[in-house]
């Protein structure tokens, strides 16, 4: 069990998905940071953007990583419209309006995909699918090589476009001091449109990654959304590097935790460590203290 | 607009309705009313379970289903595993179910959780309950467990629905009788306090902590009690049916959708709900999901342009009747 | 009276290396209406939270009544007879005053009944009867400060720590305000308030405490206070007693 031989394939897989989980959880401590709501429709988000590539390639033959531009561009007006219309709407203001909003349209996403979809688990086939890569004594799939890297650019991206662009530094205005923001005459709707965008564009380019190396069914969302949440909280609300490490650690976590446990007991691992961190450090590993 | 200043207008209302109802189930003949009443009323038993906690308590749990299945599986294991009578078992049910509410709230409350946090505790509980459930043999795992057919009053197993309806119709008076004692005792205005202000409350002397746990354990039973009336009438429990999600956001939808902290709100927003989903189900026929996708949309209306639910609705228009007729 | 109600003893607490309160000590007579003041971000709130309970000190020990308190949670102190109100007023806003009112009275009265008698008499002695059915998100500023104030009555205090109660009145409702808190020291009541409202702070209390940058600087009658250099500089500025003093003389 504790062999370099099982181990190292085990953590390296680990870190591939982590980093998938990473990407995923960076859209929601965007959002948490900015926003400072927790977007309970972040897994159904990503549902969606799966089944969009899925079409993608059986309807137009478009290969994932080709879809990357179009599925982010989609997700992020998508995401823009959802905050602006309806989101801003219905919170009154009051963040336990927004807590049930996004609770509502994740049931409501999910529950049109079933409907339209049927709770079948779909996957793609690429020239790729199979292929592996070999890493020492582990065999790497590409996909999930490609995520690897794929997520780790993302992530990149996305601290790049908050440190050094004005957009950025609007969001980052907007993130610590709403009021002040906005008499200094930024547009704080359009910053929260953008951010809640810019969150949902980071799930397209996750669903581009995924699904070569994964499947996609109307309940797919509700497994990231915990993982993430577990991210995010255990990262630190808001912290981009606290997702980043946060995503791999829970990966590997959850690799270790399956390879030892079984994979259903492994999952229980992560949200048992969730709930401690919770409880006991909720501001993470990388967060200020409240 | 709080209620009156005595319970006796409560009672009132309480009485007439559980009379009301109970006529019904006495003497309608038709299968389709019966069955209506009786899963509306065992939605009613949801809803005033989370109103307990989310309305009255102002804690927002997006796990209830963590009470529901325990209260299912222990009345299920009870008679499956340790040979008990369905009527002991029920109050075991609702005891062990009210137990991981104390339980779930002792920690969440000793460390301080509030909203957000919150509700992502309770739903990573319910998670964890539904892993393990699959996993351990005692539970049936993935193939759940089934209760034998073995009708009989005695047995809490009806051959005639009416058996059922006034069973829950039970369940659901104790729900408005607690209530009811919530809304004009000592503990209920702690506990309301707590919710509104709890700095303030505390400051005045109420031990937030405790008046928490006890709203979290009351939610817990009440919960507990419609998970083990599910088993009793469908015989079967299985991990997704406990702790999956759909008892969680029924539960939820119907006490927002009616108006929380209120009396009849839990009751009006199941009876509502259960209407849509019945009148959507003979437009559209049984198509997968369709339920929830309602309880979806209408709580993101619900929260858009009502907060208050249906009763804040009403509230709103008598006060307008009342300011227009010049009796403000 | 010889033992004090209330005695802080080097009291002293401390937020991620910001000293908010240093070795503050003092002694709090029963009966009496006494004041602390100081200029903003002095560690007023922060004593208050300590000596309530919201707070743990990190050093130094807080008695009330002879017996040690200190790190007792705030319900506890309530029972034993010690309530504090807010800077910013905390009312329940969805309920009715007479309910709000009657959350205190609880913490004496366990049946509903009596708490909900028992609010309406308490909302008679600080003026608000004409109100009490009122949500008590309805109300003025003045109607909130006078609901915090009933609320904490309610519970039967001997000591009541006073937030700026009169932060925010107009001169008007200020005037109406001192008599409502003279009276409760006239019945009994030991106040101990933080106040701003220089007024009110020369006409009601016999006794001052004055915090600056979370230290003790001067302890006297409110007229010996007000003329302490030390005093004058905290909130005018360093320097200016000693300009004053010069313009006293030319």
């Amino acid at each position: 069990m504790f062999a370099f031989g099982i181990l190292f394939p085990a953590i390296l897989n680990g870190l591939t998905t982590g980093a998938v989980y990473a990407l995923v959880a960076l859209g929601l401590t965007l959002i948490y940071g900015v926003l400072h709501i927790i977007n309970f429709a972040h897994g159904a988000a990503l549902m969606m953007a799966l089944y969009g590539v899925y079409f993608l390639k059986q309807a137009l033959g478009l290969d994932p990583y080709l879809a990357l531009l179009p599925m982010v561009a989609v997700m992020f007006v998508g995401g823009y419209a959802l905050q602006r219309l309806v989101i801003n709407r219905a919170s009154h203001g009051k963040d336990e309006n927004i807590l049930l909003v996004t609770l509502g349209l994740s049931i409501v996403l999910e529950n049109v995909a079933l409907l339209a979809f049927k709770s079948d688990t779909r996957t793609i086939e690429t020239p790729y699918t199979l292929a592996t890569v070999t890493v020492g004594p582990a065999m790497i799939a590409v996909p999930k090589l490609v995520a690897f890297g794929g997520a780790l650019l993302a992530a990149a991206a996305l601290i790049a476009i908050v440190r050094f662009t004005d957009l950025g530094r609007a969001i980052r205005a907007v993130a610590r001091e709403k009021q002040g923001a906005r008499l200094v005459g930024i547009d704080v709707d359009h910053v929260y449109a953008m951010s809640f965008g810019i969150g949902l564009a980071t799930l397209g380019a996750a669903a581009c990654f995924l699904l070569p190396a994964y499947y996609v069914n109307p309940q797919v969302g509700n497994g990231f959304v915990l993982v993430a949440f577990t991210i995010v909280v255990l990262g630190g609300m808001g912290s981009f590097a606290g997702a980043l490490v946060g995503g791999l650690l829970i990966g590997v976590v959850e690799s270790l935790g399956g390879l030892w446990f079984g994979e259903s007991l492994g999952q229980v691992g992560i949200f048992l460590l969730f709930i401690a961190v919770l409880l006991f450090r909720p501001q993470g590993l990388f967060g200020a203290k409240a | 607009m709080k209620g009156t200043l005595s319970p006796r207008r409560d009672l009132l209302q309480v009485v007439i309705f559980l009379l009301a109802v109970g006529m019904v189930a006495a003497f309608a003949k038709s299968g389709v009313v019966l069955n209506f009443t009786m899963m509306a009323l065992y939605g009613c038993l949801m809803a005033q379970s989370w109103n307990l906690l989310g309305g009255y308590g102002g804690q927002f749990s997006f796990g209830h289903a963590l009470f529901f299945g325990t209260g299912a599986y222990v009345q299920a294991i009870a008679q499956l595993q340790w040979g008990l009578n369905p009527w002991i078992a029920l109050p075991l049910a609702v005891g062990i179910a009210a137990a991981v509410g104390l339980f779930v709230g002792a920690l969440s409350f000793r460390y301080g959780l509030k909203g957000s946090y919150f509700a992502l505790v309770t739903l990573a509980f319910a998670e964890v309950f539904r892993i393990l459930a699959l996993s351990v043999p005692f539970t049936g795992a993935g193939v759940g467990l089934m209760v034998p057919l073995r009708e009989g009053a005695a047995n809490m197993q009806f051959a005639d629905r009416r058996g059922y309806v006034l069973l829950v119709l039970g369940l659901v008076g104790m729900g408005l009788l607690l209530t009811t004692w919530l809304r004009h005792s000592r503990f209920g205005a702690w506990l309301q306090a707590v919710r509104d202000n709890e700095d303030a409350a505390r400051a005045i002397g109420v031990n937030a902590f405790r008046v928490k746990l006890g709203a979290i354990g009351l939610s817990g039973a009440l919960m507990g009690a419609a998970g083990a009336f599910y088993v009793q009438v469908f015989q079967y429990i299985d991990p997704g049916i406990a702790y999956g999600p759909h008892t969680s956001v029924e539960a939820l939808v119907a006490a927002i959708v009616g108006g929380l902290g209120t009396l009849w709100g839990p009751i009006l927003g199941a009876i509502v709900l259960h209407l849509l989903a019945d009148l959507t189900r003979n437009l559209f026929g049984a198509l997968p999901g369709i339920n929830m996708i309602i309880y979806g949309v209408v709580l993101i209306l619900i929260v858009m342009f009502s907060p208050r639910g249906l009763l804040g609705i009403g509230q709103s228009v008598r006060r307008l009747w009342k300011r227009e007729s010049g009796r403000e | 009276m010889n033992s004090p109600l209330l005695r802080l003893q080097a009291v002293s607490k401390s937020f991620g290396g910001l000293a908010a309160v240093q070795g503050v000590s003092l002694d709090l007579p029963a009966g009496s209406v006494s004041a602390l003041i100081g200029p903003n971000g002095a560690g007023k709130t922060t004593l208050f939270a300590l000596i309530s309970g919201f707070i743990v000190p990190d050093s130094g020990r807080i008695a009330f009544d002879g017996s040690d308190i200190t790190g007792t949670p705030p319900h506890v102190m309530a029972r034993r007879g010690m309530t504090r109100t807010f800077q910013i007023v905390q009312p329940f806003a969805a309920q009715t005053v007479r309910e709000n009112i009657a959350v205190g009275a609880h913490l004496r009265h366990a049946r509903r009944s009596d708490a909900l008698e028992e609010a309406e008499l308490v909302a008679q002695r600080v003026g608000l009867a004409p109100q009490l059915d009122k949500p008590a998100g309805d109300l003025t500023v003045a109607g909130r400060k006078r609901l915090e104030l009933a609320r904490a009555l309610a519970t039967q205090p001997r000591l009541l720590l006073l937030d700026e109660v009169l932060a925010g009145l107009n001169p008007q409702e200020v005037a109406e305000m001192l008599p409502v808190v003279r009276s409760l020291a006239d019945g009994g009541v030991t106040v101990l308030m933080i106040e701003h409202v220089m007024q009110a702070v020369m006409h009601l209390a016999s006794h001052v405490w004055v915090l600056a940058q979370g230290q003790l600087i001067a302890a006297g009658t409110p007229v010996e206070v007000t003329r302490e250099p030390a005093v004058v500089e905290a909130y005018l500025g360093h320097g200016t007693a000693a300009r004053l003093a010069a313009k006293g003389d030319a």
